[in-house]
């Protein structure tokens, strides 16, 4: 069993970057005090090379740290029922999500400090051949769990399709240089049920976490889906954490049916595993030692 | 209609006030004026209600319909933990604090507040009813010159009521006349101080003549006399009627709770009603009784309270610095609530929101929970079979439902004596005639049989008077008597002559006794079964049926008992004319004045009289002696003349009775069995096994009590001895007390010495008297005790009895016993029980821990004052040792593990504090915290505290010595609480870290994050219902269905909530609440996450196991050991543990008819007692000796422990 989970991690490949760019040596730094609506945003790049081919699916992750998605203010700042598409929650948000509740008079949608804060960095990855700059594709649906995107998060409802209509009367989220309904240009995608922002909407639970942000499927079964080599990452820096003391990441991982990379897991069912074999022998031991003396015992009286 | 009529009168507060009425007793409560002293005129009752004395009615319940919920509301919230919980609900209800909705603490707080309300409820109502019983009563009352039945409630100072024989009394009142002649009449004081003898009240002599109702309508005396009090033996007042002043004393009272007996009817005055009569007056007040877990658990819900302000004071801490330091950064993504202004205030705040989400370590299903499984093993008493009574039918009865585990810690017991160890039944048993011993149940074949394997009893159909109740197992005695041995026949001659019974003859044949004392009864009814019938008494003369013949004695003399002398004797003239004194004794006493020839039967005799002794039996000596015609003139000339002479009469007469009975022949001797209950001696060698000290409270007097001490083996002769304080004084009882300290310590210092001990013998008093080395008995009478209860000898008196293995202590009132118990308890930390039957020991069953009441017994006052009743004393074993054990056990076991997982649950609160910002942001969604402590894991613990045993209860009986861990206190105290925390604690660590560190960086197998907030809250949830479901299975010792039931149950119950709660349906409905949609089935199909469960589960359950085995292993619990033994022994035959039976090679000890007052037999010799009728028959004139009842008098004054009035005078009549 040990041996199948050594296994199931032992093929997983990961790397990770880490763009903020609090030394001056990197491409980031001079990014490193952006504010939230400067346009245009400032971007950077950094390459990195790949030592050995990712052969599955390769997941693109952006992990942030000192980011407290868990503080109890932050994690009751939303209203669930106007994620849903309530149209009296859409106009009249709940006071939960006080102080972003209101904007100039209009109610925010979506509203609370969990949306106003979204993660707004574009990355994109290229691979480098020769000199030339191959885009790689990132696929930006099917990030997000099958509940939340159908059950949880859903538009509002009202005539037609047209969400700029069915937004009427909300405000953006400070924060965000854009309104929710021009996320993204499909309408599948778009408005509440983009899934970037539903990916941020579901809050971590420690205050270094990840996120996914992109899927780079395999193409086919003759080509690893990422080959080693050099390749460079893009990156619309929006998103200040420096303030804060917060780091930013780029993660690309592939996974087993276990997950990603979990090391904790593996050393520690191995230490308790040994742990317990141990204890066993010594227990059997004292008790061919010990334990028949109690057989014999008489029963004080 | 009288009522009715009331209402229209005085209008709706008039109406209200009848109402209550019918439901209950009106208060008048004199409260502004303390009474100092009570004036009730007779038949006024106009008059009489100026004073606004108490009613006749009784109130022990506590409500009424009106005051219920207020009274009870205010009752619950001065319960420190509801009272909490409603400061956390105010608390919740602030928005910047509430870190939880306000259902997490609403929905267990009102849970808890119903169940325990509706407790108190049915409680209530039953003290309802049996109020009702006593208040409705019947009793008939004089108004306006008729007897009208009225119920007892309704009786009021002032009233002549009339009383019948067996009823009741219903107040205390002053005796006006009677059906027997001088006003006197019988009553019997069970109720009051547990005596079942007869006493005598005589009526003034004054009111005696008013015999019937127009005489009394009209009798307007008055009575000025002392407010109420408790004294049972003491009343001080006057009677002014028609300008004339009496004095009244004790002598003329009829205390409520009292019995008439043979008495056809007497009149009373009411003086005392309710609650001021002295039976109410002694009872003492109902106090709520708390057992020592009880107490122990107020104490750690305040130190854990002490700990969550800690906690919440850390993390307070935490969160200043965390905003001043982190947060203040953040704001661009989060910015302070309005009204924060500063890092310290949203520490002071997160304070607060610590506390709410911190209170889950006192849950407050903890109250209810305990408060159920008590409910739980009380209905295991009442159910249990094997404390049914089958004869009674009577089963065990938990009165109240909240003592039950201290039953398990006993270590006094509080004995009354008659009623509770005996049956207050005495039988003829054996007798020794010239030096021949009959009564030893014998088989076929001549041998000693067992017990149990009884033949036919003897037939005394040969006698057509025979008492068929009288049973005897030896026929050769009856074969003596048909043979016509002349001793025999002299031996029941002298039965059935010599004593101070009353015959009564209500038809041919149909006799009846009226003995003074149980023991005398039964010796005359011997008699009269094998053929010496006494069937009538004059004043001079007594007729015995002798063996069919009619036969007229003429009594001469009857030489009374008294204490001193312990013997009485009768001189009779036989119809042939001979003159001849029998008479019956002390052993002691009578052996020394038996002429010279005796000698050989008097050794025979004397080893007869140890072994019946041996066997606990009370013997009396019989001797004869006859008299010549000319000694007998002179005497009794002489006896005539010490009569007359007033002063040092006392005196005379002994020194005459002193000089007749002399060089008398022995007769034979008789044992009397004064019959305990079944199993007492056993039952009490048990409870001793299990270092359970007994004391017996009686009031009884010393011989008697000493007698049934030895007889139930409290006492026996391996004692090395038995102290005995008697002292009139406080110096006396001083020296006594001292002098029994300092043999024991000269004992346990001699023994000590050899050991090399000496250094512990410097030590304080306490140390050395606990390590007494031999068997010490300490005896103290009720004056003695008086003494020895003073502030200043107290401890004095406890060390010195603790000492000993066995305290009996007589002659003692119902409030003395209350102030024994009421110093074990001031000064010793040990639990302590009473138990008792008559209303005399209500007052010690209310002081003690534990109350128990034997209930089937004449009168219920000690049972309704009872925390539990059943109806043998040899309950008690298996009260304490099985259900008490397995109680305690219980509730230890249950407060162990509900401590632990509520630490367990909370404390991953306070870790996950560090790393979400110290923002009181929990880890588990709000409907499992809701629900962790009433759904998820509180029927599994139930179960645990309400089933479980550790070993059988044959196995509980047969070794006593499994008791001790709860005397000691072991399976629960602050070590053991101590230890629950860590383990929680430890739990609560691995159950955070372990997914944490999984966690961190680890992704779902579809790519996505694991470690979002509410995968995580759902894995730590679900490890912790997993991990604490084992560990109860591993808690659990004793497998029932139920537990299985309960423990899958909720782990079933766990998951289907969980996706019923996640479910779309819910979300779709209230968005807002069910925030986890989709996140059960999307967590729990990760491998990941159940991987990390299973880790979580090994490593919290790994260690106990491992702990658990290493200590069954090297340090096992007599509990395990004798789980172990009988796992061995399953098949082997058990062997029963056959309690000794064998006889004792006795001291001797006799006592002449123990319960027996002096004074009968002039009372008999005056024909004062007689009827008419009989007096009629007699051809003798009454002998004018008006001065009996001056001795009946002066010898109860003297022996009450206080001296009353003067009552001498009371027939003197004082002209104003």
């Amino acid at each position: 069993f040990l041996v199948g989970l050594g296994q199931g991690w032992g093929c997983v490949r990961g790397l990770l970057i880490d763009y903020t760019g609090t030394e001056p040596s990197s491409p980031c730094n001079k990014c490193l005090n952006v504010s939230w609506d400067s346009t245009p945003p400032c971007t950077c790049t950094i390459n990195f090379t790949l030592e050995h081919a990712f052969e599955s699916n390769v997941f693109m992750y952006y992990g942030l740290s000192n980011f407290y998605q868990n503080h109890r203010r932050y994690v009751k700042s939303r209203d669930d029922s106007q994620l849903n598409g309530d149209n009296s929650s859409l106009l009249n948000p709940s006071k939960e999500c006080e102080p972003y509740r209101t904007n100039e008079d209009k109610p925010i949608a979506p509203c609370g400090a969990i949306a106003n804060s979204m993660f707004n960095d574009t990355l994109e990855l290229y691979r480098i051949d020769n000199d030339t700059r191959t885009p790689i594709t990132l696929i930006k649906k099917g990030i997000a769990w099958w509940t939340d995107k159908n059950v949880k998060f859903r538009n509002p409802t009202g005539d037609g399709n047209n969400l700029t209509a069915l937004f009427q009367g909300t405000t953006k989220p400070v924060n965000w240089p854009k309104p929710v309904y021009m996320l993204d240009s499909e309408p599948d995608n778009n408005g509440f049920i983009n899934e970037d922002f539903i990916v941020w909407m579901r809050t971590a639970a420690l205050p270094t976490f990840r996120k996914l942000y992109r899927l780079i499927e395999r193409k086919n079964n003759f080509q690893p889906t990422l080959q080693a080599g050099k390749y460079s990452l893009d990156i619309a820096y929006n998103y200040p954490v420096h303030s804060f003391d917060g780091r930013k990441r780029m993660i690309l991982s592939t996974i087993s049916w276990m997950g990603g990379k979990n090391p904790f897991l593996g050393i520690a069912y191995i230490t308790v595993g040994s742990i317990c074999f141990f204890l066993g022998v010594v227990l059997l031991f004292i008790h061919h030692k010990y334990g028949n003396r109690n057989t014999s015992a008489d029963i004080p009286n | 209609m009288d009522r009715k009529l009331r209402c229209q009168d005085s209008g709706f507060w008039g109406c209200l006030a009848a109402v209550t009425e019918v439901l209950g007793c009106i208060e008048v409560t004199g409260c502004c004026v303390i009474e100092e002293e009570r004036r009730v005129r007779a038949n006024a009752r106009e008059y009489n209600e100026k004073f606004q004395y108490a009613s006749n009615c009784i109130k022990t319940s506590k409500y009424n319909i009106v005051t219920f919920l207020p009274v009870n509301l205010f009752e619950q919230f001065q319960e420190v933990a509801n009272t909490y919980f409603l400061f956390l609900l105010i608390l919740q209800l602030i928005p910047q604090i509430s870190s939880l909705s306000w259902f997490t603490t609403i929905v267990p707080l009102v849970l808890v507040l119903t169940i325990t309300a509706v407790k108190d409820a049915t409680d209530d109502y039953f003290r309802h009813k049996s109020d009702n019983q006593v208040n409705n009563r019947q009793s008939q009352v004089l108004i306006g010159g008729v007897l009208r039945q009225e119920q007892w409630m309704n009786v009021r100072v002032g009233d002549i009521i009339k009383l019948e024989n067996n009823q009741f009394v219903a107040a205390d009142l002053l005796l006006l006349s009677s059906s027997e002649p001088h006003g006197l009449c019988y009553i019997e004081t069970a109720e009051l101080d547990g005596e079942t003898n007869m006493k005598v009240r005589q009526a003034i002599p004054v009111t005696a003549e008013l015999g019937d109702t127009s005489q009394l309508a009209c009798f307007d005396g008055e009575v000025i006399c002392e407010p109420p009090n408790n004294k049972l033996d003491k009343f001080g007042g006057t009677l002014y009627w028609k300008d004339n002043k009496y004095p009244l004393s004790n002598q003329n009272m009829l205390l409520r709770g009292c019995v008439l007996r043979n008495t056809e009817w007497c009149f009373g005055l009411v003086i005392f009603a309710g609650p001021d009569t002295k039976l109410m007056q002694n009872s003492g007040r109902t106090k709520f009784k708390r057992t020592s877990i009880d107490r122990l658990m107020n104490t750690l819900v305040l130190w854990i309270f002490g700990f969550l302000v800690c906690m919440g004071v850390i993390l307070a801490i935490g969160n200043a610095i965390w905003e001043h330091e982190v947060g203040v950064c953040f704001q661009i993504y989060l910015p302070w609530d309005e009204g924060v202004h500063s890092a310290f205030f949203s520490g002071f705040l997160s304070f607060w929101s610590y506390i709410i989400i911190l209170n889950t370590v006192v849950p407050i299903s903890l109250y209810v929970s305990v408060e159920v499984i008590r409910l739980g093993h009380s209905y295991f008493i009442n159910w249990d079979k094997k404390m049914y009574c089958a004869k009674r039918r009577t089963p065990a009865e938990a009165r109240t439902t909240t003592l039950n585990e201290e039953l398990g810690q006993v270590e006094y017991i509080f004995s009354d004596k008659t009623g509770t160890l005996t049956q207050n039944i005495m039988v003829f048993s054996k007798c020794s005639v010239n030096g021949h011993s009959y009564g030893d149940v014998q088989d076929m074949l001549g041998h000693k049989a067992e017990l149990g394997e009884r033949p036919e009893p003897v037939d005394f159909s040969f006698n057509p008077l025979a008492d068929p109740r009288f049973q005897f197992w030896d026929p050769s005695l009856l074969e003596a008597v048909k043979l016509g041995d002349l001793h025999v026949h002299e031996f029941f001659r002298l039965l059935s002559l010599c004593h101070t019974v009353m015959s009564e003859e209500k038809s041919e044949g149909e006799l009846l006794y009226k003995a003074q004392s149980p023991d005398e009864g039964a010796l005359v009814t011997a008699a009269r079964n094998f053929g010496f019938v006494f069937r009538s008494r004059t004043p001079k003369t007594i007729t015995v049926q002798e063996l069919g013949q009619a036969i007229t004695y003429q009594l001469l003399a009857i030489l009374d008992f008294n204490n001193i002398r312990k013997r009485m004797s009768v001189i009779v003239r036989s119809p042939e004319g001979k003159i001849r004194l029998y008479c019956k004794g002390a052993d002691t006493i009578l052996l020394e004045r038996l002429h010279p020839l005796n000698q050989e039967l008097t050794s025979i005799t004397t080893d007869h009289l140890n072994e019946y002794a041996g066997e606990g039996l009370r013997t009396l000596v019989l001797a004869y002696r006859d008299l010549e015609e000319s000694y007998y003139k002179d005497w009794s000339e002489r006896l005539h003349r010490a009569g007359s002479v007033p002063e040092a009469r006392e005196d005379h007469l002994a020194r005459l009775y002193d000089e007749v009975e002399h060089d008398m022949m022995l007769l034979g001797a008789t044992a009397i069995e004064d019959k305990l209950q079944q199993g007492v001696p056993e039952t009490i060698a048990i409870l001793t096994l299990a270092n359970i000290k007994i004391w017996v409270l009686t009031g009884d007097k010393q011989e008697t009590a000493v007698n049934i001490g030895y007889s139930c083996k409290m006492l026996t002769d391996d004692m090395t001895e038995v102290f005995v304080v008697t002292g009139h004084t406080v110096l006396e009882v001083r020296e006594e007390l001292r002098k029994a300290r300092e043999k024991m310590m000269d004992a346990s210092r001699s023994v000590c010495n050899g050991f090399s001990y000496q250094e512990k013998l410097s030590s304080n008093l306490t140390s050395v008297l606990e390590a007494i080395a031999g068997e010490y008995a300490l005896v103290i009478n009720g004056h003695s005790l008086a003494h020895a209860l003073e502030a200043d000898m107290e401890v004095e008196f406890l060390e010195t009895a603790c000492a000993c293995k066995a305290v009996i202590c007589c002659r003692v009132t119902p409030l003395q016993k209350a102030q024994v118990v009421e110093l074990v308890k001031k000064y010793k930390k040990a639990v302590t029980l009473a138990i008792g039957d008559g209303a005399n020991d209500v007052s010690m069953i209310k002081t003690a821990h534990i109350g128990v009441g034997i209930s089937g017994q004449e009168g219920i006052q000690a049972v309704l004052a009872s925390d539990y009743s059943f109806s043998q004393f040899k309950f008690l074993q298996r009260l304490l040792l099985v259900h008490g054990r397995w109680s305690y056990l219980r509730m230890c076991k249950f407060l162990c593990y509900f401590f632990y997982k509520n630490f367990a649950f909370t404390m991953v609160h306070f870790w996950f504090g560090f790393f979400c910002g110290f923002s009181a942001q929990t880890v588990y969604d709000q409907y499992f915290i809701t629900l962790y402590n009433i759904v998820y894991t509180s029927l599994p613990v139930l179960a645990m505290g309400v089933f479980d045993q550790d070993v059988p209860e044959q196995r509980s009986m047969e070794y006593p010595k499994l008791y001790e861990p709860g005397q000691l206190n072991l399976l629960f105290n602050k070590r053991e609480f101590f230890i629950c925390i860590a383990q929680g604690i430890y739990t609560s660590i691995l159950m955070f870290f372990i997914p944490y560190g999984v966690f961190a960086d680890a992704t779902r197998d579809d790519g996505a994050q694991l470690a979002d907030y509410q995968s995580f809250a759902v894995t730590v949830a679900t490890s912790l219902v997993i991990v604490v479901s084992v560990q109860i299975g591993l808690d659990t010792g004793f497998w029932t269905a139920i537990n299985h039931f309960f423990i899958w149950g909720s782990l079933a119950a766990y998951f289907t909530i969980l996706f019923t709660m996640h479910s779309d349906g819910l979300f779709r409905m209230f968005p807002n609440q069910f925030r986890f949609v989709g996140n059960a089935q999307n967590t729990l199909a990760q491998p990941t996450v159940w991987l990390t469960i299973a880790l979580t589960a090994v490593v919290c359950i790994v260690p106990v196991v491992a702990f658990r085995f290493l200590k069954l292993d090297l340090k096992p619990e007599l509990s395990d050991t004798v789980r172990y033994t009988q796992l061995v022994r399953k098949k082997q035959k058990t062997q029963h543990r056959c309690m000794r039976h064998a006889g004792r090679a006795g001291s001797r000890r006799s006592g002449y008819a123990f319960s027996h007052q002096e004074g009968f037999g002039e009372l008999i010799m005056s024909g004062k007692n007689m009827r008419l009728s009989s007096l009629a028959l007699s051809s003798f004139a009454p002998r004018p000796s008006a001065s009996w009842i001056d001795t009946l008098r002066k010898k109860k004054g003297g022996e009450g422990s206080s001296a009353g009035s003067p009552s001498g005078a009371a027939d003197k009549t004082l002209r104003v």
